[in-house]
């Protein structure tokens, strides 16, 4: 082999280096960390030793799996209703939306431009008991005196659906501008309705958009604790906000670590299997990786 | 904080409009679905227009909750509070720091994942979409679990290392995407008329991937800018916008001073300015 071959075939691998290294080093690595720390005993003031001591994360099961399992449906919840407002409006937009397909897609990704944080104390700010909202629904005795919205689920799922909508809305429309219009020029000529070409045309070309908007929308969804934090209270508390408490108030490492393999393993193998089951290319595809 | 936002982002910037299908009449659907959608969009926005507005009231007390008429004087007190001045000013300067490191790194990777075949494409390539796919809150927690263990002591630095790590990703699929949509011959042409690996990759190659270039660049820096979960874990105690803005809510219960109101209605017009520019000067050059 000539030595101009042996610098060609090398050159892929010398412009992966420097990121691959990064993400090894910064990703990779922290998690074998977080694993190790896991099984640790011991606390901030004797340190903390490997002692492989597996039951924290029964320990972590046991003591935290309310919240575990809320985030879990509030996840599905909130990626349920986030497909039913987001599937519309990529559908409009793809189809519709003729010259203004840039300017609407742009409208849709406006709050991007504004820190999420400051767009979620926004919504404390909007909903607050005797905010703008609130306060007129009182006055016109719509609602009770003692009627609230933050600290409720209700205030935290709406505020999950808010921030997350746009990954929602941003792979159906990838997927559904990718479908031909000829072919519903086909459906029509072959006597289909409107109806079934949506049903047996559209909606299937577009699924792999929608698995993959599921993907980007749940995980996040699951995993925030922000919303958690600024819209609900004591009885919506999610599992990233125990995770939080856990290393910064309790600091208590082995127990937090503990807790977010429990969540990133569920996550993944969730991910993964979910993947695996409707064709990993097209999923993976479509959410961008 | 998805590679679709870059994709779709490059996409509503360079799209090249393609015609509406001719479908027949259509009852419910003509006013049904852009009204569903306009009410999304509305909703969408309305946050940013309640701080947009909150930004121009005379409020009197500590509190920003009550509006009391119109004034300008926050924007000329922008920077009335040492320590929001500071955050925002760390926000931004890690901000450039990270959209430079994770644009050059991430390039490369989405120029080797994209083009070359290679033995390990295929783990790289799980790799960025396990770092896309793992959870924020499990990405921060882990990397402080690497400081803690390391001794490293938290600050601009290790932020600065967090928003790269989580970055990169995003600009390598962004690009990537856009190479493996370039067709090779061009390449081919170029060395065939005897231009040399860097020529062509100067002259042919990086021109035409720059879209995608500029698409992940712009997506990093909102990211970094943007970003809460990860920094709260790596920060120390050095402050960036997001974070004084949560740490001020939280003292306050859910009230933040009007600077904060000014200093994001900036960085929104300043996003959406740029965001405005970059389509323009696309669309000149097609």
């Amino acid at each position: 082999m000539s030595r101009s071959r042996l610098r060609a075939r090398l050159v892929p691998y010398l412009l992966v280096l420097p990121g691959w290294l990064w993400l090894v080093i910064f990703f990779v690595v922290p998690t074998l960390v977080m694993l190790s720390v896991s099984t640790m005993t011991g606390d901030l003031g004797t340190g903390f030793k490997q002692t492989f001591h597996w039951s924290t994360y029964s320990d972590g099961w046991r003591l935290y799996h309310v919240q575990f399992v809320r985030s879990i449906v509030y996840g599905l919840i909130a990626t349920a209703i986030c497909l039913v407002i987001a599937y519309p409006v990529a559908y409009w937009i793809a189809f519709r939306g003729g010259r203004h397909k840039s300017s609407l897609l742009f409208l849709l990704l406006l709050p991007f431009f504004v820190s999420f944080v400051i767009r979620t104390q926004s919504w404390n700010f909007i909903l607050s008991d005797n905010g703008m909202v609130i306060s007129r629904l009182k006055d016109w005795h719509w609602v009770g005196q003692d009627f609230h919205i933050l600290a409720t689920p209700v205030a935290v799922i709406g505020g999950l659906i808010y921030n997350f909508l746009p990954f929602t809305v941003l792979p159906i429309y990838v997927a559904l501008e990718r479908v031909d219009p000829a072919l519903l020029e086909a459906s029509a000529d072959l006597y289909a309705s409107k109806t079934a070409a949506f049903r047996k045309v559209v909606l299937p070309l577009s699924m792999p958009g929608v698995f993959a908007a599921v993907l980007l929308t749940f995980v996040p969804v699951t995993a925030d604790y922000v919303n958690a934090a600024i819209l609900g209270g004591t009885k919506t508390t999610m599992i990233g906000n125990v995770i939080q408490t856990e290393y910064f108030t309790n600091l208590n490492y082995p127990l937090a670590a503990a807790l977010s393999f429990i969540l990133m393993g569920g996550l993944l193998i969730g991910v993964f299997a979910y993947a695996k089951s409707l064709g990993t290319d097209d999923v993976l595809d479509m959410a961008g990786a | 904080m998805t590679a679709l936002a870059g994709e779709a982002l490059e996409a509503s910037l360079n799209e090249k409009p393609r015609p509406a299908p001719r479908t027949g009449r259509r009852r419910a659907g003509r006013w049904l679905l852009p009204a569903w959608s306009w009410l999304v969009i509305l909703w969408l926005c309305s946050p940013i227009i309640v701080m947009i507005i909150f930004g121009f009231n005379n409020t009197k007390g500590k509190f920003n909750t009550n509006w009391q008429g119109f004034t300008l004087r926050w924007y000329h007190q922008l920077f009335a509070i040492p320590d929001l001045t500071s955050a925002l000013k760390n926000s931004v300067s890690i901000a450039v720091i990270v959209t430079l490191i994770a644009t050059a790194m991430g390039t490369l990777l989405g120029i080797a994942l994209g083009r070359h075949r290679f033995r390990g494409s295929g783990s790289v390539n799980l790799l960025l979409f396990a770092n896309i796919a793992a959870p924020e809150v499990v990405l921060g927690a882990s990397l402080l679990s690497l400081f803690l263990t390391l001794g490293v002591p938290r600050g601009y630095w290790t932020i600065v290392i967090a928003h790269v790590m989580f970055s990169i990703a995003y600009v390598a699929v962004t690009v990537r995407a856009r190479m493996a949509g370039l067709d090779p011959s061009l390449e081919e042409a170029a060395r065939d008329l005897g231009a040399g690996p860097l020529t062509t990759f100067g002259k042919v190659t990086l021109p035409m991937i720059m879209p995608g270039v500029m698409a992940g660049a712009l997506l990093a820096f909102a990211l970094s800018i943007d970003d809460y979960i990860i920094t709260s874990f790596n920060n120390g105690s050095t402050q960036t916008f997001p974070l004084w803005v949560y740490g001020a809510a939280q003292r306050t219960g859910g009230s933040v001073p009007p600077q904060v109101n000014v200093m994001g209605t900036l960085i929104f017009g300043f996003g959406v300015l740029l965001a405005v520019l970059g389509a323009v000067s696309n669309r000149k050059k097609v």
